[in-house]
């Protein structure tokens, strides 16, 4: 899959003589494992190339992997087949203590017989930092993630939000050239993930350093990322912005694994344009943009379409816009908003976002005959 | 932004109505056997240790201060105190072998377990079980038959000093049996186990997480170990050596089998005052000052690396 989109001018380096080296760089990465005399592909043939400052996501259902392309940047594996570059310069091969990358382990991994400035000291002392410097560097990196006065703590005294900040700080303060951090969210309870989120981008942009973030939460990874590429089965489906991949997904995985996804398949009628016409009945139609698809009168269509996107009301939709008649099955009310579960007369299932707003009352109800309508572009076809 | 809960979420559910129905079958038991529960059930296990190790004990400290008829063996208390320094002045010398030969002993097991263990615990994969059932085989052999299986192994002429001698790498005359490195040998096979295990347990629970943040901290191979490995491994070294250094220190078999005349050992001076001279005050005394030695020894670790410490690892 290859990039469609240029990322927004990150935070820093893009206008250094470095930016156009990437920060780290996959070059025809493979990682297969042996198991019993099975041999186990965990990575195929993978290229990548992640910006000097960006805030990075691999995202991905557990086992896609996204931990094992993680690792091997950080050194703890070595690929199969392929060359890892950071900053242009050839890693393969090298240890992790030998490599200008950092990592924020998923269960923090903080060293339990020291306090936190031991462990946030940990890097800089094995580097000779000098002692004057070590307790300098220390007390700045504390501050950011606003650990001050607690350097004496053992990791044990502390909550779990802070000793993730310990292992963002022991992490950071070696200043690396790029960070890794491997669902480092994952053991905290959901007020607490959402406040860790604002902060760690807030980090991100006051330290300018390359983040590598690996999470199977696409909320997590939509939030926070400059970019996101999904993984599945060893392979990026899509790499794109958070936008990009939200609304535009390339594939039916992709379509499916972020967000709620309302995929339909149908038979092109004709060609409008640029539209491609899927009549399902007299009154019924799909409008597809089909920019660059071979697509003409006969051939299968699958599209996406988002809940939020779609509009319910009870009168059939001017023209012009996508529109398909149903029953409503089910209303689950959410707070901000509702959703709808509808069955189409063609027998397709379909879930509706509908906002709670001051304007809006009941919508429909259970049992209810309604129009559902979206515009022709929030029809994404994929494949 | 919606997000469904995934399939990993959800598995997590079904455990709480396993929990749900415990609680449900609880409330229904009468109140009265439950709060009686724990002292009947630690019953049989409290009068165990009163008969068979509580009343000895005491016999024993009660013994150390009464004074025996040797020919007879009856004993009246006399509350003499001056018992327990009369016999360290008297057998200094055995006491000082004793902690030079358990020490020893431990010392040889430490640096020989540190490696079998962290190798069982890291890379022992699915067959750490059958490396630690390995690790206590010897152990269905009665310890008197092991001893004197070793007494076989270093005899003069026996399968490696015999074999040694013949090839004329060893002078006629080099002997280990009857020696203190015989009886050190001896120990230090004879307790391997009571050392690799709590070393094992130490090791297997430290996080591999843990080595792998320290490698990509910078830290060699050599630091990981001196920084991590090895601190965290402290209390699981401290229990190793207490494990193996005070049932040393008693040790009577291994000096008699193996270990010459003028290389005594306490716990053969203390079988020979109960079993040969029927010197019951002698024995006890001495036997409540090995026991106040191993108490101190529990006591430092208690206070050194204490309960907290203990917890912080967990």
């Amino acid at each position: 899959m290859t990039e469609t989109h240029t990322a927004r001018a990150a935070a820093a380096g893009e206008a250094g003589p470095d930016a156009a080296l990437p920060a780290i760089e996959l070059a025809g990465v493979a990682k297969e494992f042996h198991s019993g005399g099975e041999v186990v592909t965990a990575v195929r043939d993978m290229d990548l190339a992640i910006r000097e400052g960006e805030f990075f996501s691999l995202l991905g259902p557990s086992g896609c992997g996204k931990t094992t392309t993680m690792r091997m940047i950080a050194g703890f594996e070595e690929p199969t087949r392929g060359l890892i570059r950071l900053h242009g310069r050839d890693v393969t091969g090298t240890p992790p203590n030998k490599r200008d990358v950092n990592m924020v382990f998923q269960s923090y991994a903080l060293f339990p017989h020291m306090t936190v400035f031991e462990n946030v000291a940990f890097g800089l002392r094995r580097r000779q930092v000098p002692r004057n410097e070590i307790t300098r560097r220390v007390g700045e990196m504390l501050e950011i993630v606003d650990l001050s006065g607690r350097e004496r703590r053992r990791p044990r005294e502390l909550s779990g939000g802070q000793q993730q900040r310990v292992a963002l700080a022991r992490a950071l303060v070696n200043r690396p050239r790029a960070l890794l951090l491997d669902e480092p969210l994952g053991a905290l309870d959901l007020k607490l993930r959402q406040a860790m989120q604002v902060e760690l981008k807030r980090i991100q942009r006051e330290v300018g350093i390359t983040f590598v973030y690996v999470t199977h939460d696409q909320g997590e990874a939509l939030t926070m990322s400059d970019r996101i590429a999904v993984m599945n089965d060893g392979v990026i489906e899509q790499l794109g912005l958070p936008r990009e991949i939200y609304e535009h997904p390339a594939t039916r995985f992709v379509a499916g694994f972020i967000g709620t996804s309302n995929l339909l398949t149908g038979t092109v009628t004709r060609l409008a344009g640029e539209l491609a016409v899927i009549e399902v009945s007299e009154a019924e139609q799909i409008l597809v943009p089909v920019r660059g698809l071979r697509v003409g009168p006969g051939s299968p269509l699958e599209l996406t379409v988002r809940p939020e996107k779609i509009d319910l009301a009870t009168r059939r939709p001017a023209d012009g816009a996508c529109a398909l008649r149903g029953t409503v099955t089910e209303v689950v009310y959410l707070g901000t908003s509702t959703s709808f579960a509808v069955t189409t007369t063609t027998g397709a299932e379909m879930v509706v976002f509908r906002q709670n707003s001051a304007l809006a009352g009941d919508l429909a109800g259970r049992g209810d005959e309604v129009w559902l309508s979206w515009q022709p572009q929030h029809s994404y076809p994929i494949g | 932004m919606e997000q469904p809960v995934r399939a990993d979420h959800a598995g997590s559910l079904t455990l709480r109505p396993g929990r749900g129905a415990t609680r449900a079958r609880a409330a229904r038991r009468p109140r009265i056997g439950k709060a009686l529960a724990p002292y009947l059930l630690s019953l049989p296990a409290g009068l165990w240790l009163l008969v068979l190790f509580l009343v000895p004990l005491l016999v024993m400290l009660s013994l150390s201060l009464q004074t025996c008829n040797y020919g007879t063996g009856a004993c009246v208390m006399t509350w003499h105190w001056g018992e327990f320094w009369q016999q360290v002045s008297l057998y200094h010398a055995q006491l000082l072998t004793s902690f030079y030969f358990a020490g020893a002993a431990t010392i040889i097991d430490l640096v020989v377990s540190f490696p079998i263990a962290y190798w069982i615990a890291f890379h022992g994969g699915r067959r750490k079980n059958f490396f630690l059932l390995m690790l206590l085989v010897p152990f269905f052999v009665s310890f008197v038959i092991r001893t004197v299986v070793w007494e076989f192994i270093l005899s003069d002429q026996g399968i490696i000093l015999g074999g040694l001698k013949h090839a004329h790498l060893l002078p006629q005359s080099f002997h280990v049996l009857a020696t203190g490195y015989a009886v050190v040998a001896g120990l230090a096979y004879n307790y391997l186990p009571f050392t690799a295990l709590p070393l094992y347990v130490a090791i297997e629970r430290i996080d591999r997480r843990v080595l792998d943040a320290a490698y990509d901290l910078y830290a060699s191979r050599r630091e990981a170990f001196t920084k991590v490995i090895l601190p965290l491994t402290v209390p699981g070294l401290f229990a190793a050596f207490l494990l193996t250094f005070i049932p040393a220190l008693g040790d009577y078999v291994n000096q008699q089998i193996l270990g010459g005349t003028n290389d005594t050992m306490i716990g053969t001076v203390i079988q020979n005052a109960f079993l040969t001279y029927f010197d019951y005050a002698g024995g006890s005394a001495l036997s409540a000052v090995l026991m106040a030695i191993a108490l101190i020894g529990i006591f430092a670790y208690a206070r050194l690396l204490g309960s907290r410490t203990i917890e912080e690892y967990l």
